[in-house]
């Protein structure tokens, strides 16, 4: 650290030498610590916590690491001048793949501090449930009188403090469902609650022999759990979720008076001189200032063949630029670029989206009238049967704590819980809380082209067509380019064994291709046009000779992992799969023919895609529409339900519901599988509950319900429900 | 029954001892990474020394 080495000059004024040490005490307050956040997603184990611990701890500057082994994240604090790439090169070195995250995108302080304050509120309603049932053993046990009595009021001492404290979500929930004049889950809840309570006191203070705290706690205790569950569930889809975003840390370089200057993307202004280096991506929509290169549009339209661009051509945000550096001047920058603009088709299919209700809410419909009726009957029904207001508030007390839904609340966020435990160790992220649900319904899949199941790297494919010595000055001339086709077809030559030729002069001309000198001829290697050679609908690199016939070299975008294993799982469990694409006819088919896909769509445009999405949709069908590129956001947000891989645009990973986290398609069809069988167990555990009111409701409604079975009720269905989510394997 | 005056109490004090133990571990973040904390206690790093 500098301020240790900076030692205040001797002095005889002993306040002089306390300046210069305040200053540098403040500075070193200033530069003391930079937290560090990386993502190291290989960590799985302990040996692996101490290896990547102390190689980060060893390294100089840094002052305590620390593994998350939950979150696979590592947070290293370190000296000011510390930069994560060093961290991560100390990471790869031994071993583990890391990747810097966005500190400011990680809003992990807030997501906890609910999940916390839910955990602290669950462990106040356990601590009161349990003191209050063992004071109410005492009473079922048979005290009696005084004794009775005073174990009441400390039962009531208990139970009021932590009703009001630890029951708040459901009265928040409730209330603001009544204040949109429907009912929710919570209204019987928080009645249910509130009607024990004021029985229990009433009875308590006239020395009645029931009261209901044991059950009013319970209850909060068991639906307090469901919550947390839920909550947990949540919280660990939105970390990882926004884990994904933080992974890109936007920047970009601005020239500005002629020097180059790394800054944030949120920085940048309309009519700003941005440097676009090849192998980068557009931050911005503008227009191409200097410089010639091919632009990679597929993210935004699906085409796979690179477009030539050049002084004057407009480019759109998400755009990568290929061969030569490009300068553009922005002219539309953050919410304007056409990326944002997206938005409103987006817009335009959410409110679609909205429609769906989920079991969850579907079985709150009907039950919770149904509980109010029946426990408002059986007041008047007592009440004009006995004459006797406190046995008829007793009994609907009874009737709503029997009916309260704490096996309904535990129904689904259980089996939830689980089923989104499996399916995220199987690498899928579930985002939207009904998506699993959803997915369980799915008969229709439809499938985008570049970038989903393929993986949007180029493959030569006739490589076989070619003479030798065509192939040998191929491999010296792609050697000098870092374009994906050269770069693709260096890799598959080279695995040939061919060895290149020798080539004078070799000069990458950006936007063109490469050309040079070979026994004094020349060649050249690239864009159709450039060496004179047809326009072809496959994406095709072009050798020439000079004083011979041009050469296609063609390329096939590379299948995904995984990607005929999911589709073919899916056409084998019955489902129908459509292909559609933006990209050009001749190759959708034939990706279409290499999978066995009878249905596909081409030059598509992303109306066209939501559109077909929306009549699929119109004919009853319900859509798992799989996609990862900005022309699919619409039709991502239109289908029933939506995956899209981990390497997809910002905005589609937005749009969708589940997140492939790996680079495998395989887990797709296995998800569908996991969803129909936790939908099917959610039911199931609806049935037990409502068996177990049948059986429960018309004792209570004859009176005959006490606290004692009420509790033994509650807990056993409780249980048994939680033990059925369990089960999902 | 006299006893119950001291039991009572005794009993909810222990138990509020116990709630006040819990509100200190949430508050000290250990229920953050469960999953390493279980490892890590396996992990024979410190046996021998404390960690420095």
């Amino acid at each position: 650290m500098t301020t240790a080495l900076r030692r205040p000059p001797a002095s005889a004024c002993p306040a002089c030498l306390a300046a210069p040490a305040a200053e540098a005490l403040a500075e070193q307050e200033e530069l003391k610590e930079a937290k560090i956040a990386l993502s190291v997603p290989s960590v799985h184990c302990g040996a692996c916590i101490s290896a990547v611990e102390s190689a980060l701890a060893e390294h100089p500057g840094v002052h305590s690491a620390r593994v998350n082994l939950t979150l696979r994240r590592a947070s290293v604090e370190a000296d000011h001048d510390v930069m994560p790439q060093e961290l991560i090169g100390v990471l790869n070195r031994i071993g583990y793949e890391a990747h810097e995250l966005d500190a400011g995108t990680l809003s992990a302080t807030a997501t906890d501090k609910a999940g916390r304050e839910l955990l602290m509120r669950l462990a106040v309603a356990g601590f009161a449930s349990m003191n209050v049932m063992l004071l109410s053993v005492a009473v079922w046990s048979g005290a009696v009188d005084a004794t009775r009595d005073l174990f009441h009021w400390i039962s009531a001492a208990i139970a009021l403090p932590t009703i009001v404290f630890s029951g708040q979500p459901f009265f928040r929930n409730a209330w603001s469902a009544l204040k949109n004049k429907r009912l929710n889950m919570d209204v019987p809840i928080v009645l249910a609650i509130a009607l024990a309570v004021v029985t229990s006191l009433w009875e308590t203070s006239l020395s009645g022999e029931h009261a209901y705290f044991d059950a009013a706690l319970t209850l909060t205790f068991f639906l307090l759990a469901g919550r947390y569950l839920d909550h947990r569930t949540r919280a660990i889809a939105r970390s990882a979720a926004e884990e994904l975003a933080a992974l890109e840390v936007p920047r970009a370089f601005l020239l500005r008076d002629g020097e180059e200057k790394q800054v944030p993307v949120s920085e940048l202004a309309v009519g700003d001189l941005i440097m676009v280096r090849p192998g980068g991506r557009m931050p911005v929509d503008g227009e191409i200032v200097e410089g010639t290169s091919e632009i990679d549009r597929s993210l935004l339209t699906g085409e796979t063949v690179p477009v030539f661009a050049e002084a004057g051509q407009k480019v759109s945000a998400g755009e990568v630029n290929l061969t030569g550096p490009l300068t553009i001047r922005a002219s539309a920058v953050g919410k304007d670029t056409s990326l944002h603009r997206m938005a409103d088709l987006v817009a335009i299919a959410e409110s679609g989206r909205s429609r769906y209700t989920s079991l969850a809410d579907k079985a709150a419909k009907l039950y919770a009238p149904g509980v109010h009726i029946l426990s408002a009957l059986s007041f008047v029904g007592w009440y004009l049967y006995s004459w006797d207001m406190r046995t008829a508030l007793n009994i609907a007390a009874a009737v709503l704590i029997i009916t309260c839904p704490c096996a309904l609340g535990l129904a689904v966020p259980a089996v939830t819980t689980a089923a989104s435990g499996r399916l995220f160790r199987r690498g899928m992220l579930i985002k939207h809380s009904t998506a699993l649900e959803r997915l369980a319904q799915v008969d229709m899949v439809v499938f985008d082209k570049t970038g989903t199941l393929t993986a949007g790297t180029p493959e030569l494919t006739n490589m076989g067509d070619h003479a030798t010595r065509d192939l040998e000055i191929a491999l010296a001339l792609a050697q000098g380019s870092a374009h994906p086709l050269s770069v693709s077809l260096t890799n598959a030559v080279q695995a040939a064994g061919v060895k290149p030729a020798r080539i004078e002069g070799l000069t990458e001309v950006p936007g063109y291709g490469t050309e040079g000198t070979w026994q004094g001829r020349r060649v050249r290697l690239g864009r159709g046009a450039w060496v004179g050679a047809p326009a072809r609908a496959q994406t095709t690199a072009w050798l020439s000779v000079e004083g011979e016939e041009p050469q296609p070299f063609s390329f096939a975008d590379r299948l995904r992992d995984g990607a005929e294993e999911a589709v073919k799982a899916l056409l084998d469990s019955g489902k129908d799969v459509i292909l559609m694409s933006g990209d050009a006819t001749g190759a959708v088919e034939e990706l279409a023919d290499r999978l066995g896909i009878r249905q596909w769509v081409a030059e598509a445009l992303p109306a066209d895609k939501a559109a077909r999405v929306a009549a699929l949709r119109e004919q009853g069908k319900s859509v798992l529409m799989v996609g990862d590129g900005l022309n699919d956001t619409a039709a991502l947000t239109e289908a029933h339900v939506s995956i899209s891989p981990a390497s997809a645009l910002d905005a589609a990973r937005v749009a969708s519901d589940i997140v492939l986290l790996g680079g495998d398609l395989s887990p797709i069809a296995d998800a569908v599988t996991t969803a129909r069988s936790a939908t099917r167990r959610i039911r199931e555990n609806f049935r037990i509950a409502t068996i177990y009111n049948v059986i429960a409701v018309p004792i209570a409604v004859i009176g005959l319900a006490t606290p004692l079975v009420a509790a033994l009720a509650m807990s056993a269905s409780s249980i048994t429900v939680s033990l059925n989510a369990l089960r999902l394997r | 029954m006299s006893v119950l005056t001291y039991l009572i109490p005794i009993s909810l004090i222990l138990g509020g001892a116990g709630l006040l133990f819990f509100v200190y571990t949430v508050k000290s973040d250990q229920y953050d990474d469960p999953e390493g904390n279980a490892r890590r206690i396996l992990n024979g790093d410190y046996d021998d020394h404390p960690k420095p």
